[in-house]
Order: structure tokens, then sequence, then C-alpha cells
């Protein structure tokens, strides 16, 4: 499957993968309606860690062995047959906060509501990720491990 | 009329080239060169054409035959007097000419065949360096006067006018030669003014030339390193001197100084086995200054020898043939058949491949 | 006295209606222009601390900004130009030497802009470089004035050539050291050098562990103040430069501060941590030719004369002669910094008024050598502001081997000319040791935006040389006639041995 590989020794923690994630998710998908109109009901996805001048951007590892699924107790969190990706089926989560308990990398969240789990979805419909396509210095990198 | 010798541009335009040479050394007259070129009357336009014919002066083959010509009779005394001064001169005489229909506005056309002593100042200095000397100095120095040709036992007839015209001209079939290389010019630049038709010679060196250089600019230059003077601008001059630099002064076989002036591309070069490489891109580095580049056709004449040598893509055309002791080269087939009409092979030489004749063991012509 | 008559030099303008407040440009600017309010929520902006260096402006996402040059601050005066008034407001505040950073940009003539070359029409047929062969192979070295054969059938090379840099395009990177830039420049100037096939030049930085791997595309350079020079160094590298001088800042040193000289940085230049790292402005070895022609040959014999040794001299008033004297005293090659040419610091007042513009250095040296006879014992490389492949082009038909770009390499890696390179504060990771900033330069981006460069203007050569019927660039290397000059006194025509168009 796809996965997005974290160069930390690129990230210059400019933070505009948090910026295009959260377009991505908006409704009307344009930056500035999504800033003025959404923001506070979006939570981006990947998430810049920063201590000095070291900073890399945090997100869903999307694991093989995801300790997420195995915790959620509704089912809502599961892996899409197609890509593999990790997703959380949002009519079902009852906002329990199991797989944020479970999460090693602590990349998954609350949503914005507040009711129900908030991670990264790889873009779904996106051939590469907005927050790899948006990063100035390529230190998000989409990257096949071959295996389906 | 000095300024018209420095013309100021490169001689642009297509033009027809056709060499005879018999390797056994037997001499022919000049009417069936002149038949060659007559049947490519269409590739030049009546301003210029000439001729070179080699074994003419058998008879004072010691002797540099300088072929003359001066727009004035001052140039002439003027030449006369550097002439008496420099050199011995053995014969001064007209060059013979009839009255042609279609040539006028003849220069005065006068022939010294001379020797030049060694130079006690200057002891490494050979007679052949002293006659390009003396060569360079008159057509550099002395207003009025250029120099066809200075070699032994050869020399140049040109003028502007088709080159039948000039051929039947100059008497032609008045003499024997063993090689013959003739040109009709189309020039696009320049009004015509005899010195500046072909061939154009340095000592036995004589070249017709087909094509543009578009390296003139550097290869100028590096010959004057050498100390060759281009005075008369035009890409057949560098031609001639880079023959001579090559191979008179660098001693290199015929082969590499045309690989020098035509040398393989660096995609051969890298086929080529280990020490053919090192040559080649030896020559590459080294020669870049003599890289002829852009379209050419050439027929090169010198004593017991003539070459044939197109440019390293073949932009103009030559084509080649032999019949028993006789090598034809020319820039159509039909100049060929038409005085010969039944060669026994007929080819086209490869973009850069030089085509040597040369004479047979044993023949001597001077 | 309060600093207050210096003004901002640059506005930046903020569209409110775009500014999503999302502080990019606050994480970006090194300088701190930007700042973000946390009570009013907004993101306010300092115009004083601008340096136009457009990085805040190139990652803004709603490209809500813009950065704008304060102009009309003073009442107009042709003589007292702003740029002359705000330098004395400095010098009266701070009583130094004005410091600045990249190649002069005075408005001076650049006479590349008045030449025009040449192409074929009818009597000489155009190539198509897509087509057919179009060759830039070119060899740096010293080569002897013919070749000698012995005799014989099987004519066999007896001459042996000296050694020779093989360059598959005539472009080298500049010499911009470890220490001037960033690590994460100078190995992709190296990388990139080895990808295409030339070569990239360490300046006085030394060479880097990390970038020896590249040594073979490298030219290193032994300058005045030694810096990381032994013999595994000059035996490592492709070609070895002595620097006699550099074009922004002729008869000056250089000095980087100890705060720069970092742990790798001392260790690559092999001296103390912290400390200064200061070039004089001689070589205090060299104080005449005789001196040159020594260190010349000891750094031959220390690579067994394997190496070819450049000479890099700033383009000055007799650069004839002197680079004659540098062919003389044993130089393969020799590179020529024009008054155009770049610089990390340098005295604002050298750079802009010491020196001469590179097209007349390098068409009096190439004349002077021929003159001489000594033009095939060294090869020319030209530096010194070379924008586009035309400028190339133009050089070498004016007589030069090859060029040198470092502005131009550097510009391709992101650089916007803010021309504060001196200041450690390179927003593009460029010019600068600081660790939040350098790892703005990603090597894999950076060797790939120089590759594309060199890559097109290699197209572009080629597109050019087979417009003028020339398929190989030993036929356009000092061949002038394809020159013609525009609006040009006779002499100026004269001194770059070119004719005026239209003749």
């Amino acid at each position: 499957m796809k996965r997005i590989r974290i160069c930390e020794e690129h990230c210059i923690g400019c933070g505009l993968c948090e910026v295009h994630c959260v377009v991505q998710h908006s409704r009307s998908r344009n930056i500035i309606r999504a800033f003025r109109e959404e923001r506070d009901g979006i939570v981006p996805g990947v998430k810049v860690e920063r201590d000095g001048h070291l900073s890399f951007a945090l997100q869903c590892r999307h694991c093989e062995d995801a300790p997420c699924i195995e915790a959620c107790m509704t089912g809502a969190m599961h892996r899409d047959p197609e890509t593999g990706a990790v997703l959380c089926d949002t009519e079902r989560c009852v906002g329990c906060w199991m797989c944020i308990m479970a999460c090693p990398a602590g990349a998954v969240q609350r949503g914005a509501s507040g009711k129900v789990a908030s991670k990264c979805d790889l873009c779904i419909g996106e051939d590469v990720p907005v927050c790899v396509a948006n990063c100035p210095n390529e230190a998000l990198v989409l990257e096949d491990d071959g295996d389906d | 009329m000095a300024t018209r010798r420095l013309l100021p541009f490169k001689d642009m335009g297509g033009c027809s080239i056709t060499g005879i040479m018999d390797e056994s050394g037997r001499r022919f007259a000049g009417d069936t060169i002149i038949r060659s070129i007559r049947n490519m009357h269409e590739r030049s336009n009546g301003l210029g054409g000439g001729f070179a014919a080699y074994g003419i002066y058998p008879e004072r083959d010691e002797q540099y035959a300088m072929h003359l010509m001066f727009d004035t009779h001052q140039a002439k005394r003027d030449t006369e007097a550097l002439l008496d001064q420099r050199a011995t001169v053995h014969l001064a005489e007209p060059i013979p000419t009839r009255a042609h229909p279609a040539i006028s506005g003849e220069p005065i056309l006068h022939r010294y065949f001379v020797n030049i002593e060694a130079d006690r100042g200057r002891p490494h200095l050979g007679e052949d360096d002293l006659v390009v000397e003396l060569h360079m100095q008159i057509n550099a120095e002395v207003e009025d006067a250029f120099v066809f040709s200075a070699g032994k036992n050869m020399g140049c007839f040109k003028g502007v006018g088709y080159p039948e015209d000039i051929g039947e001209f100059f008497r032609l079939e008045e003499y024997d030669a063993y090689i013959w290389i003739a040109h009709g010019r189309f020039p696009t630049n320049t009004t015509g003014w005899w010195g500046g038709a072909h061939p154009f010679s340095l000592l036995d060196w004589a070249i017709v030339h087909n094509g543009e250089i578009s390296s003139y600019g550097i290869n100028k230059r590096y010959l004057r390193n050498f100390g060759y003077e281009c005075t008369l601008q035009t890409d057949t001059e560098v031609i001639a001197y880079m023959f001579d630099l090559l191979m008179r002064k660098h001693g290199l076989p015929l082969e590499l100084a045309c690989s020098a002036m035509a040398p393989p591309f660096w995609n051969e070069i890298e086929r080529m086995d280990e020490v053919e490489q090192a040559q080649a891109r030896a020559i590459r580095a080294v020669y870049g200054g003599a890289l002829l580049n852009g379209p050419f056709a050439v027929v090169v004449g010198s004593t017991g020898r003539m070459i044939g040598f197109s440019d390293r893509t073949k932009l103009r055309p030559q084509v080649c043939a032999r019949s028993g002791d006789r090598l034809y080269i020319s820039s159509e087939e039909a100049a060929i058949r038409t005085v010969c009409p039944d060669p026994d092979v007929v080819w086209h030489p490869e973009a850069g491949e030089p085509v040597l004749g040369e004479l047979q063991a044993g023949v001597k012509v001077n | 006295m309060p600093e207050w008559l210096t003004q901002a030099e640059f506005v930046i303008e903020r569209d409110p209606e775009r500014c999503i407040q999302c502080k990019v440009c606050v994480r970006q600017c090194a300088n701190e222009v930007h700042r973000f309010d946390a009570e009013l929520g907004e993101v306010f902006s300092d115009s004083d601390k601008c340096v136009g260096c457009h990085r805040c402006v190139s990652l803004c996402p709603t490209n809500a900004l813009s950065v704008r040059q304060v102009e009309l601050d003073f009442r107009s005066n042709a003589n007292w130009t702003p740029q002359a008034i705000r330098n004395i407001y400095k010098q009266a505040e701070q009583g130094g030497v004005l410091l600045t950073g990249m190649g002069n940009p005075e408005p001076l003539p650049v006479y590349w802009d008045r030449m025009l070359l040449n192409a074929s029409q009818v009597t000489n047929p155009s190539i198509d470089p897509l087509r057919e062969p179009m060759e830039l192979l070119t060899y740096l070295g010293a080569k002897p004035t013919r070749l000698k054969y012995e005799g014989g059938d099987e004519p066999r090379l007896e001459t042996e050539l000296g050694p020779q840099l093989e360059l598959q395009v005539p472009v080298m990177f500049s010499t911009m050291s470890y220490g001037s830039i960033s690590y994460n420049a100078s190995l992709a100037l190296a990388r990139a050098a080895s990808e295409v096939g030339t070569y990239a030049n360490t300046g006085e930085g030394g060479l880097h562990a990390g970038i020896r791997p590249f040594a073979k595309n490298m030219i290193v350079q032994v300058a005045s103040g030694r810096f990381g020079v032994d013999a595994d160094y000059l035996n490592a590298a492709a070609a070895v430069e002595i620097k006699i001088g550099q074009g922004a800042k002729p008869g000056i040193g250089g000095h980087l501060p100890g705060e720069k000289v970092t742990a790798e940085i001392s260790a690559t230049r092999m001296i103390p941590l912290g400390t200064d790292a200061i070039s004089p402005a001689p070589h205090h070895d060299i104080y005449s030719i005789e001196d040159l022609r020594q260190l010349i040959y000891a750094i031959k014999e220390t690579t067994r004369y394997r190496k070819p040794v450049g000479v890099k001299i700033a383009a000055v008033h007799h650069i004839a002669a002197i680079a004659s004297g540098a062919v003389r005293a044993g130089a393969d090659f020799v590179a020529i910094d024009g008054y155009r040419g770049g610089t990390g610091a340098a005295p604002t007042m050298i750079r802009n008024n010491v020196g001469i513009p590179i097209e007349f250095a390098l068409a009096a040296v190439d004349a002077r050598l021929r003159e001489e006879g000594i033009r095939q014992d060294a090869s020319l490389v030209v530096a010194g502001s070379f924008r586009c492949a035309a400028d190339v082009v133009k050089a070498i038909a004016l007589g030069a081997d090859a060029c040198y770009i470092g502005t131009g390499a550097l510009v391709a890696m992101g650089c916007h000319l803010c021309q504060k390179c001196y200041t450690g504060r390179c927003n593009w990771g460029i010019a600068t040791q600081d660790p939040y900033l350098t790892r703005r330069l990603n090597p894999n981006i950076a060797v790939r935006r120089l590759v594309n460069l060199l890559e097109s203007w290699r197209h572009e050569i080629k597109e050019i040389m087979g417009g003028m019927g020339i398929n190989a660039v030993e036929s356009l290397r000092g061949n002038r006639d394809h020159l013609r000059g525009i609006g040009l006194t006779d002499r100026e025509l004269n001194a770059l041995g070119i004719q005026m168009a239209g003749e």
C-alpha cells in the first residue's frame, strides 16, 4: 500500500501540510472559505511537532497491525480493503477514545465536534495526499511498499 | 583597390568542383577538364572560375612558378622590385591568354620563375618558408598585386567569368598536366574579383572548394598562431593553409590531417579500440582550432597527389570514379561521365573520409 | 543617537481578504518580520526588518503577501540616490565598512546584452540538434601545440597529453565554500556536477567528508588561508585551483566569523572551533609571479602531475598581462572572474567599484594569449555573472573554454538575491549555518533543480550552435565572426574584437 514517509531532516516546520489538510477536508475545498467558515470544524490529520530547530509532521502510520482497530469496540475504526488505509467511520464512532489510547504514535485525535475520532485518511480520492503534494521541501514523501 | 583584397565576408555560396588525376603521371591537355567543368555550368554564376594544373613546367621544375595578377602597372613595378630584392628571377613573362568574347576587365597577368637563397640571418627557414613569406608579403603589402600561386611545376589560372570561358581565355588546351582541378563559382556576397576566384594556393597546395566554413572565425585565429595571415577572408584560403600546417609543418599523415579537419563524432570515438580512441581524443583536444565546421567539399592538389574531402556530415556533394590510371573527383557524376563515359568504378565517399590519388610507385614528376 | 534615520527598504502588504492567519510566514522569516499576536489572534508584519528575500511570499498558501521596494522615499535627486543617502545614514550610525553580498547590482553596462549571435541562412544549412550530433564535450587543461607521430604505415601517437578535465557541458559551478554556503548547498552542487558530468569548486572551504565521494567532479581550491589543504585534499579532487582573486572583491581577502565556524566547518577547514577563518588579501608566499610558479609546481609535484592546476584571478586593469604571466608560470587553466561576480560578503565600495567587465577581460586575455602563441598552453574559464545559455555561447565565441556559474546556481536552488548572505540568516537555507535554516534546502530537490538548469542550458547551447551550422563546440570557441555588436563604440568593438551588426 501507499504510505507517507516522514523525512524529519527535511521538515522545515512551516505547517503548510496542516493548512492543506484542513482545506482538503473542508466542504468548500477553497482555502479562504475553509479557514473563514470552517476552521473550527476541522482537525487536520497531520500535526507538525516542533522542538527547537527540529520538527516533523506527524500523522497516522496506517499500521499493518493497527492497535486502534483492535481497540475499537464498534468497528468504526477499520481498514479500507482497497487502499489499505486505516479509516474511521464517523457514523459508527461513539467517541469512547480507545483508539486514541491505543495509538502508539499519538496520531488519532478527537474531532472538532468532540464526539468522534479524527485521523488521516490518506486523502480519499486523491492520487497523492495533499500534505505530500504541498510540502515545499519534500519532507513528506509518498512511497508504495509493494504490499496490497 | 586594396580594399577589395580584404573582402569583409567569407566566401558564401554554391559551386562546382572537379578534379582529374592520372596516377601514372601521364600528362594530358586542359581541354578535358574544361569539358568536365562546363557540364556543371548551372552550378556557377559567371563570377569566378579557375584551374590548377600540376606538371605543366617540367623544364623548370626546380623553380617556384609565381603566377601573379596586378591591377596597375605600378603594382607590377613594386612587386618586381620586391622580387629582385628577395629572390632570383630566372624568367619573367606574361601568362599567355587569348581574347575571349565572354571575358573582359582582365588584370595584368604575369608569371615569374624564382628561387630564394637561404637567409643567413634566419638559417632555420627553408626555401619553402621563405617563399610562403614572400607570398604573404606581396598579398599583404603590395597594393593591387596578388599571387595566384607560387609552387614548383604547377600553376593556378583563374578569373571572373564562367570556368569554361576562363579556361579558354588562358589557353589551357596548350598545357599538359597529370593533375587538373577546376572550380566554378556561385558567390552570393562578393563582387567578382580575379584574385577571389578559386583555386587558392600556397606553395604547391591548390584548393577548390564548395561550401562555407562556419568555423572560419576560429580557424583563421588558430592559423594566425602559426604565422598564417588570412588576407583574403575566404574560407578556402583557410583550408589551403590548414593542409600546409598539418601536413608540411606538423608532419601529420594525410588520414590524421583529415581527421583533425573533419574528426569523427564523439560517439564514434567511443566505439573505437583503446589506442585509436586515445589518438582520436588527442587530435580533437589538440586540434580543435583546425576543425572545419559547416558544409564543404574540396579537392586539393599538391605535387604528386590529389585529395577529395568533405565535411563530417557531408552536406555538400562529392562523387568519385576511377578509370584505368585516372581518378576523378567531382560535384556531379555527370561531370565525370562527360569526359569518361564508362568508368571502372563510381562511388560516393563517406562524410569526412578522404579520397586520395597518388602517383604510382617510382613515378617522378619533379 | 537612535537609528531613526534608517528607514525600511521594503513594504510588506498583507491582503486581509486573503490572509488565513496560518502563521507560515511567521515560522519562515528568520528576520522576525512577521509576528503572531496571540491576544488579537492576528499576524502582524514589521517592514523595517524585511530584506526582500520573498521567502514568506513564496510560501504563503493564499498569496496574501506581497513585498514591495520602497520608492520615492526621498526627494528625487539623480546624484544623491536613495541608496547613497541610506549608506551614509548607516555609516554615520555605525561607523563601519558597508558590507554586502552577491554580485555588483549597479546599472553598469552588461556587454553580453550588446552582442548578438549569428545563424545560417541558405548558404549554409542549420543543424537540428535533436536529430543530428551536436557536440559540447570540452577538455580543460594544457594542450601541446602539435601532436607527434611515430612514422610508418600505422602512425602511432608519440605525444602524451597532460591531465585534462572532461566537461559534458562547458559550464561548471563556481567557487563557493562550505562556510559561505551550507553543507546541503555544497553537497547539492557536488552531486549535480557529478550527475551532469561537469565540476563544482570547493572554494576555500575544504572538502567535507560527506562530499568526498563526489571529489572526482570537484575542483579544490588553494586560497590564501590554505583552509582544509593537505595532500589528501589535493589528490582527492579532479583539479586544483589557486585562488588569487575574486571578481566581487579584487585585492581583498575573506573573513568567516568565528560564530559560523561550527564543529563541521572547523573539521573541514582544519581550524579550531569558533575561531575566525581569515583569508589574507594576498597569499603571503606569493608576492610575485615567480612565487606563483613555485606554488603551482609544488601542487603539481604533490599531485604527481596527474591533476590540472589552475589559477583564478579577478578581472582587473592589466588582466591580459597577468593572465599571460599565470600561463607562463605553468597554469593549466586560468579562471577569470569579472566585476559582476558574486560573493558571500564583500565591502560594498569594493564590490561596486573595483575590477572590469568579464567581457573585456576575456577578449583581451584570449587575444593576448594567441598573440604570444601560448593560448593552447592553458584553458580559459570565465566567471562573473552568466545568467543564461546565450551568455555562455557568447563567452565561448569570444574565446572562453568554459564558464563558471555561481549566482545562477544559487538562484536555481532558490536564492532571491536579497544580498544578505553575510548576515548568516539566509531564509532559503543556502548562505547560512543555522540548523533551523539549513534544513530548508533539501539537497535532493536542489540537485534536481541544478541538473535541470544545466540540462536546459545544454539544450539551448545546442540549439544556438545548430542555428549557426556548427556541430562541435571547438568550432564555436574563439569564433568571434559569429558575434556582432550593437550600440557599441568603435573602441569597444575593437576591444572585443568583433564587428558591428550589419557588417
